[in-house]
């Protein structure tokens, strides 16, 4: 029986890469979250990706309404790109802090990246009340429908970012640097480093092609 | 205060809604009443409601999925005599009621019956297939599991407070938006969908992170039982699909709550989009429902020919073939819409190549079967019932994936007997041979044989009386959805389906007393082995039920069809048991969590469906709060002690060497 014939030889080596590769059995914890967080980060990136392609098929029904060209503001954009990318770096500094347990530059890097988060989330908010003060709000025409609802989604999930990240500095006042808390560091860091891809999607798809005349 | 609810939002007017509402009010009420003056709530609050045991949750999915299909079945009852009695008449129902009844009808079956069946299924099966103690995310699984039942309250609600979406089971625009549908009923749909489309994306993370991180030593992917590879192929498709319908979703209710312009006629909207983006989410959405019932038959055919499953290693390929293909195939949804004939000949090629991959995997049943001891237990007939019908149903799946083909038979009854014909024959079939197959593990008793029979014979024979007439009206030119029609030549075969569904209601009755048979005689089908139908894979390893811990070891896999190695080998060692060290084993602590989720997540999705807004806001603060408090935990895992393990388990292993030595004697 054929049955028979597999087991007992295990099949280690079946690639003979002159080393065993046999399965050892469930990965760690830390594995597994991050992992889990992964998977996660890769459907929210699949929902984003639904709004481009909106905005891709809605870039020009403006309903004579204005072009992207007319509206967006090239240096407020720079600035908001700037606070991102310099706030995924300190996440990344608060990461490391985490890692070596050094709680001074863990609030520290936090801190600055919840300022820049909110810097950013200020310009979003305000490009959006300018444009919607000028009539120019997303049920004005199709193209500010899918500019409003990818952009927005970007902000919603950096305003949700921005409440974690107070949430995980609270906890690691309380409770220290614990190995379940480590790990949600580690998924809050991923999470803040997707929105940073994101958004230099955001940024080249929408501001930049959008912004050529 | 209240939004948009007032006194008119219910139906007094409609003797039907109300009374069926309030007769399922009384039974709400009666069960609770029951359940708490014989004071079993803290026994449901510990064991169950709070349960984070990925085999109780499996359960509770089964169960919702269970309810659910008497559901949505006295819709269809509804529909078959409407239609059969319709005939230059009006019928008994009123058309805004019937088209409630349609989409209902497809609302419930797909996301409240089909969907948590299957993942109800993988949820009990997998972690035991794979060796190991629970999911990835044990609490976040009973998030999962309680945002569905959220889905279903909302559906449910519907019924006796405002309306249902009268827009078919995918709400098309422009139809749904605001301006032809204005009431709250396409709002009732597209909220239980997102709230339960969140809680089936979180259980396609947790089960996709489970099979590919949490496996028994030994476990390699080539080692894997069947139904773990369609499960990952089948979470796979859910992790993908289910954030465009997310996505969607959102952009419709943009669209109807703060006048957004995706999917409207004016300002530039585009509800072809919506066409592209829905069915990009729900073609997929056919495979996540019917590759997990594919494992089941892998599994059940295999175990009842008393063979390995013939061709593994193709069906593994076939299985994420479709799961790839699957995505390739969206636009075969709407040929008629004017893509052109290029693009309508490249989607139509794609939708017939997935005939290839299934057809192998029909083939590799058959020759499972082949040269096997086939045992014609009530799971193998399903299983050989579903070969037959889902042959039907993809032979007329390729019919209508040719472009001028479909040209003739869009929206027409044939496509409604091809549907059902692949997601009865394919997915109930399945899972109902899947109920057969794995309740004793669940609850360690066998189901009546007897009525396990006269279910399957009643519900096949119904399936093709009610549905291939349904494919003769549509070549005879019936169109679907149809309130009443004037054309003599389909009122024959409207009134052999209707036939046809009193006969499957007979097989929906057998199921019913199978179980309440069952659990009169479970001391009589008391299954003590743990291994009732001689199986091959790891869930029969254990005790029925399984211990909490599933496992007091990890087994170590050598191959394929792991246990039944382990048979094989602890017969050649003459059951000879080297003594070993148990250990403590760490499992996760209950936590109501999911419960509490699902609480708020009812609230504020019946706040936003009547825009009251405080209680929006309300539910949102209760949402996150609870967030925090569950962050907040100190404690999240338990310990059960070595000896307690031992004792367990050295009590599981005695009464199976009895068994054995028994029949050894005999």
């Amino acid at each position: 029986m054929a049955l028979t014939a597999t087991y007992g030889h295990a099949q280690a080596d079946p690639h003979h890469l002159g080393r065993a590769v046999e399965h050892l059995g469930p990965a760690p914890k830390r594995i597994v979250t991050a992992y889990g967080f992964w998977v996660f980060l890769l459907s929210d990136i699949v929902m984003f990706s639904c709004f481009f392609a909106a905005y891709a098929v809605l870039v020009g029904q403006t309903a004579d309404g204005p072009k992207g060209s007319e509206i967006f503001e090239q240096r407020n954009v720079a600035i908001e790109t700037v606070c991102l990318l310099l706030s995924s770096f300190t996440c990344g500094m608060a990461s490391i802090a985490a890692d070596v347990r050094n709680r001074f530059w863990f609030y520290l890097g936090m801190a600055v990246t919840c300022v820049l988060g909110l810097a950013f989330l200020t310009i979003e908010f305000r490009e959006f009340a300018d444009l919607v003060s000028r009539g120019y709000g997303p049920s004005r025409s199709a193209f500010l429908t899918a500019f409003f609802s990818l952009v927005g989604c970007h902000g919603l999930h950096v305003t949700a970012g921005v409440l974690w990240l107070l949430t995980m500095i609270a906890q690691v006042f309380a409770k220290g640097f614990r190995a379940d808390i480590l790990r949600r560091m580690m998924c809050f860091a991923l999470f803040w480093h997707a929105l940073d891809i994101i958004w230099v999607a955001v940024f080249s798809v929408v501001y930049l092609l959008g912004g050529a005349p | 205060m209240l939004g948009k609810l007032d006194w008119s939002a219910i139906p007094f007017d409609q003797p039907i809604p109300l009374v069926a509402g309030g007769v399922v009010l009384v039974g709400i009420f009666a069960v609770l009443a029951w359940v708490v003056v014989k004071g079993h709530l803290p026994y449901l609050w510990h064991e169950w409601i709070t349960s984070v045991d990925h085999k109780r949750i499996g359960v509770m999915y089964m169960l919702l999925a269970s309810v659910m299909l008497l559901r949505g079945g006295s819709d269809a009852i509804m529909m078959r005599i409407q239609q059969a009695v319709s005939y230059q008449s009006q019928g008994y129902l009123p058309p805004e009621h019937y088209n409630q009844i349609f989409s209902a009808h497809g609302t419930i079956m797909i996301f409240f019956v089909a969907m948590p069946f299957v993942i109800g299924m993988m949820n009990l099966v997998v972690p035991l297939q794979l060796g190991v103690r629970d999911v990835a995310f044990p609490t976040l699984n009973s998030v999962g599991f309680w945002l569905t039942a959220t889905g279903a309250l909302l559906v449910n609600l519907s019924l006796v407070i405002g309306e249902f979406a009268r827009t078919g089971w995918l709400a098309f625009p422009p139809l749904s938006e605001l301006t032809y549908s204005p009431g709250v009923g396409v709002d009732y749909y597209a909220w239980s969908l997102q709230i339960s489309g969140v809680g089936t994306l979180v259980a396609g993370i947790n089960l996709v992170t489970t099979v590919l991180k949490l496996r028994t030593r030994g476990m390699s992917y080539l080692h894997m039982p069947m139904f773990c590879w369609t499960t990952l192929a089948s979470n796979l498709l859910i992790v993908a699909a289910f954030p465009i319908l997310t996505a969607t979703l959102a952009m419709l209710l943009l669209d109807r709550y703060l006048g957004f312009h995706f999917f409207t006629n004016e300002a530039g909207g585009n509800m072809m989009m919506f066409m592209n983006l829905i069915w990009a989410w729900g073609h997929p959405e056919v495979y996540i429902l019917v590759l997990p019932a594919f494992g089941i038959f892998s599994e059940v055919v295999s175990t009842f020919s008393g063979k390995p499953l013939f061709g593994y290693r193709s069906m593994v390929l076939a299985t994420m073939a479709i799961c790839v293909i699957s995505f390739m195939v969206w636009l075969h949804h709407f040929f008629t819409m004017g893509a052109g004939p290029d693009v309508n000949a490249i989607f139509g090629i794609a939708s017939m190549i997935i005939a290839v991959p299934t057809g192998v995997k029909i083939y590799n049943w058959l020759f499972t079967m082949y040269g096997g001891r086939i045992r014609f237990a009530t799971p193998m007939l399903w299983s050989v019932g579903f070969m037959v019908t889902f042959i039907i149903g993809g032979l007329t799946g390729v019919l209508v994936a040719v472009p001028p083909a479909d040209f003739m038979l869009h929206n027409s009854m044939f496509l409604v007997a091809h549907f059902h014909n692949v997601i009865i024959g394919g997915v109930l079939f399945g899972v109902f041979a899947g109920f057969e197959y794995w309740f004793p593990k669940a609850f360690g008793f066998r189901l009546d044989e007897r009525w396990g029979k006269a279910a399957f014979w009643f519900t096949f024979t119904g399936f093709y009386i009610t549905f291939m007439p349904l494919y003769i009206a549509g070549m005879l030119g019936m169109t679907r959805r149809l309130q009443h029609y004037d054309v003599a030549a389909w009122r024959p075969w409207m009134f052999w389906a209707a036939i046809g569904m009193a006969v499957l209601t007979i097989g929906v009755i057998c199921q019913v007393m199978q179980l309440v048979v069952s659990i009169r005689n479970r001391e009589q089908l008391r299954d003590r082995t743990g291994d009732p139908w001689d199986g091959r894979s790891l869930e029969w390893a254990t005790s029925s039920p399984p211990p909490v811990f599933n496992f007091a070891f990890y087994p170590d896999v050598r191959g394929e069809d792991a246990y039944w190695a382990q048979k094989l080998h602890a017969k050649q060692q003459q059951f000879e048991h080297e003594e070993v060290e148990y250990q403590d084993i760490e499992m996760p602590r209950n936590s109501p969590t999911g419960f509490v989720c699902a609480f708020f997540a009812s609230f504020m999705g019946f706040a936003l469906i009547w825009h009251i807004w405080w209680m929006v806001i309300l539910g949102g603060l209760g949402a996150f709060a609870t967030f925090v408090v569950f962050a907040w935990r100190d404690h999240d895992e338990y310990i059960i002690p070595a000896v307690e393990v031992a004792a367990i388990d050295r009590s599981n292993l005695e009464e199976r060497r009895n068994l054995v030595s028994m029949a050894g004697a005999v």
